[in-house]
C-alpha cells in the first residue's frame, strides 16, 4: 500500500444556513480544499452524506456534486453510514489512494438539515426501525439509555455530563467556523430543558448545515500540493449490534473499541502516543464512552476527564478542540470530515487560539447510530 | 408504514416469538436466520415470558410527532427470564420510577396509530409489577 496524505482542506461555516443549499455547501467546501492545494483536477470524489434523500429529497449525490463542481466525468459516489458517513468516506478515499487506483481523491461530507423536515424522525432512521423506533424511541433517547446504564455501572453523574458540554463550548468559542461560539456554565447546562432523561438540551449536539472537504494524495506526491502535508497512518472501522438491546453492556461502545484498536495497530502506535483527538460527542455521554473505548485517558477516569481539565485545551490530551459536534455543530454527513480538518490544522500549527503546542500525532473517531458503526483515523505531521 | 411491513412483524410483536440458538443457546428476539453469537443456522422457536427486568431506561420529553401527546413517557430495555432483551414503553406508572432493576409485566397494548384512517399498530408495553423503586 502507498502512504496517503491530506494536502488540502476546506469547510463552510457550520450552522443554520438559510441561504445555502445542499449543493452550494458542497461546492464551497470542495473549492476550498482544491484551492488550498492549488489542484486543478481530481481523479475521484467521495461524498459522505447521511440522509439527503430524507432531508431534501435528493439521492444520487455523486454525479450531482461532480457536476456542480464542474467535474462531469469524474467518478463520484455517495457514502452512507449514518453520522459516520464522513469518516467512512475518508476511509474509502484513503483506500483508493493507497491502492494506487487513483492519485488525487476529493473526500467530502455534506448535510443540509434545516430545510423543513422533522429532523427527529430522520435521525431515528439510523437506529433499528422495526425494534426500536416503532416503540417511540428517539435518537437522544438511545444515548440517554446509554447514559443511564453508564451511571448505573460506572457511577457517572449528571455533573460529569455537564462538564463535557462546558469544555466543548469553551473550545468552540475559539473556532470561527463553529455554530455556537458562546460559552456555557455548568449551571446553564443543568437548567436547560429535558430532552430524554438524563440528557438535557445542552448535552445534545445541534441540528446543522455544513460541508467539509479534504484532498488526498500519495505521500510521495504531497509536496506538489503543499509544504505541510499530514500523513494518514491508520484507519480502522467496525460495527456492533444495530439495536442497543442486543449489546451485552449497553454502556460500552464496542465498535469504537474495535475500530480504534485496528487504527492503532495499522499506525503502530498506542493511545498514549496521541497528542490531540476529535471524538464523536453527538451527546455528552458519547464523548465519555468514546474516551473509555479508545483508552485515551490513561491515569484519569474518562468520566472525570472534562471536569479535571485532562481533555481541555492546555490539559494532558485535549479532545474536541474544534468545539466538537456539540459546539461546532453536527451536519451529520459532514462531521467525520470536519474532524479530520481540525486535526489537519492542529498538526500543521494552524489552529490559532485552539492550537495544541507541539501536536505531532492526532486521532479522529466518528460513529453512526447509537454506536453501531465507528471509524477511527490516525494522523501524523510529516 | 405499508401493511405488509406491519404484518410481517406480527409474530414477534403480538406473540413475543423469539428463538433459542441450537449451537450456543443464545436467545434472540425477534427470531433471525443466523445466530449473532455463533452463526449457527439452527434456531428453535421460543415464546418469551411476558415479564422482565429493566436493564436501562429513559423518559422521553421531546417525542416524535406520533407520540407527542404521550410525552413524557418512559421507555426501557427489558430482559425477560429467557435472557432476551427488547425495547418497550413502560406505562401506567410515574415514568420517573422506571429505573434499572424495576420488574415489569409485558402487556399487549396499542403502540401507535398510523396517520389518518391508517391501521392501529399493536405490541407490548411494560407495566411495573411492584411499586417502582424510589428515585435517587
Amino acid at each position: 500500500m502507498r502512504d496517503v496524505a491530506i494536502v488540502g482542506a476546506g469547510m463552510t461555516q457550520f450552522g443554520e444556513l438559510w441561504t445555502a443549499s445542499l449543493r452550494s455547501l458542497f461546492v464551497e467546501a470542495a473549492l476550498g480544499a482544491l484551492e488550498s492545494a492549488r489542484a486543478d483536477h481530481v481523479d475521484s470524489i467521495y461524498v459522505g452524506n447521511m440522509s439527503a434523500g430524507q432531508f431534501v429529497g435528493q439521492e444520487h449525490l455523486g454525479p450531482l456534486m461532480a457536476d456542480a463542481l464542474g467535474m462531469r466525468g469524474v467518478p463520484a459516489v455517495r457514502v452512507e453510514s449514518a453520522c459516520a458517513s464522513g469518516g467512512h468516506a475518508l476511509r474509502l478515499g484513503c483506500m483508493e489512494v493507497a491502492s494506487g487506483m487513483a492519485d488525487l481523491v476529493l473526500v467530502t461530507g455534506v448535510e443540509k438539515m434545516t430545510d423543513g423536515v422533522d429532523v427527529t424522525n430522520v435521525l431515528a432512521t439510523a437506529s433499528d426501525q422495526e425494534n426500536e423506533v416503532y416503540h417511540g424511541i428517539t435518537f437522544p433517547g438511545l444515548y440517554a439509555m446509554i447514559a443511564r446504564a453508564h451511571m448505573q455501572s460506572r457511577g457517572t453523574t449528571e455533573k460529569d455530563l455537564h462538564w463535557v458540554s462546558v469544555k466543548n463550548h469553551r473550545h468552540g468559542a475559539l473556532n470561527p467556523k463553529a455554530q455556537f461560539r458562546g460559552e456555557v456554565s455548568v449551571e446553564d447546562v443543568a437548567a436547560s430543558s429535558m430532552v430524554a432523561e438524563p440528557l438535557r438540551l445542552l448535552h445534545c449536539s445541534p441540528v446543522s448545515d455544513g460541508a467539509a472537504a479534504v484532498l488526498l494524495a500519495p505521500l510521495a506526491r504531497a509536496k506538489e500540493f503543499t509544504d505541510r502535508p499530514v500523513r494518514i497512518t491508520g484507519s480502522g472501522a467496525a460495527t456492533s449490534a444495530m439495536a442497543l438491546a442486543d449489546r451485552a453492556d449497553p454502556a460500552f461502545l464496542d465498535a469504537v473499541e474495535k475500530s480504534a484498536q485496528r487504527a492503532y495497530a495499522m499506525a503502530g502506535i498506542q493511545p498514549k502516543d496521541i497528542d490531540v483527538a476529535e471524538v464523536h460527542d453527538c451527546f455528552a455521554i458519547a464523548e465519555i464512552c468514546a474516551l473509555e473505548a479508545m483508552r485515551l485517558t490513561e491515569g484519569c477516569n474518562p468520566v472525570q476527564a472534562a471536569r479535571s481539565g485532562y481533555t481541555a485545551l492546555g490539559g494532558k490530551r485535549p479532545v474536541n478542540t474544534s468545539g466538537g459536534l456539540k459546539s461546532k455543530g453536527h451536519p451529520v454527513g459532514a462531521s467525520g470530515v470536519a474532524q479530520a480538518i481540525e486535526i489537519f490544522e492542529q498538526l500543521r500549527g494552524e489552529a490559532g487560539e485552539r492550537q495544541v503546542a507541539g501536536a505531532h500525532r492526532g486521532a479522529t473517531q466518528n460513529m453512526g447510530g447509537s454506536g453501531a458503526s465507528s471509524v477511527v483515523h490516525i494522523f501524523e505531521r510529516v | 408504514m405499508p401493511s405488509p411491513r406491519y404484518w410481517r412483524e406480527v409474530p414477534a410483536r403480538y406473540r413475543l416469538e423469539g428463538a433459542r440458538c441450537g449451537g450456543c443457546g443464545k436467545v434472540v428476539f425477534p427470531s433471525r436466520p443466523v445466530c449473532p453469537e455463533c452463526r449457527s443456522r439452527v434456531l428453535q422457536p421460543l415464546t418469551l415470558s411476558r415479564r422482565g427486568t429493566v436493564i436501562t431506561s429513559t423518559v422521553i420529553h421531546v417525542a416524535p410527532d406520533e407520540f407527542a401527546s404521550e410525552a413524557p413517557y418512559a421507555i426501557a430495555i427489558i430482559e425477560t427470564p429467557e435472557g432476551a432483551r427488547l425495547m418497550a414503553q413502560v406505562v401506567d406508572c410515574d415514568p420517573a420510577g422506571i429505573v434499572p432493576g424495576v420488574e415489569v409485566a409485558l402487556e399487549f397494548r396499542m403502540i401507535r396509530r398510523e396517520g389518518h384512517g391508517g391501521i392501529l399498530c399493536y405490541g407490548h408495553k411494560g407495566v411495573p409489577v411492584s411499586p417502582p423503586a424510589e428515585r435517587a
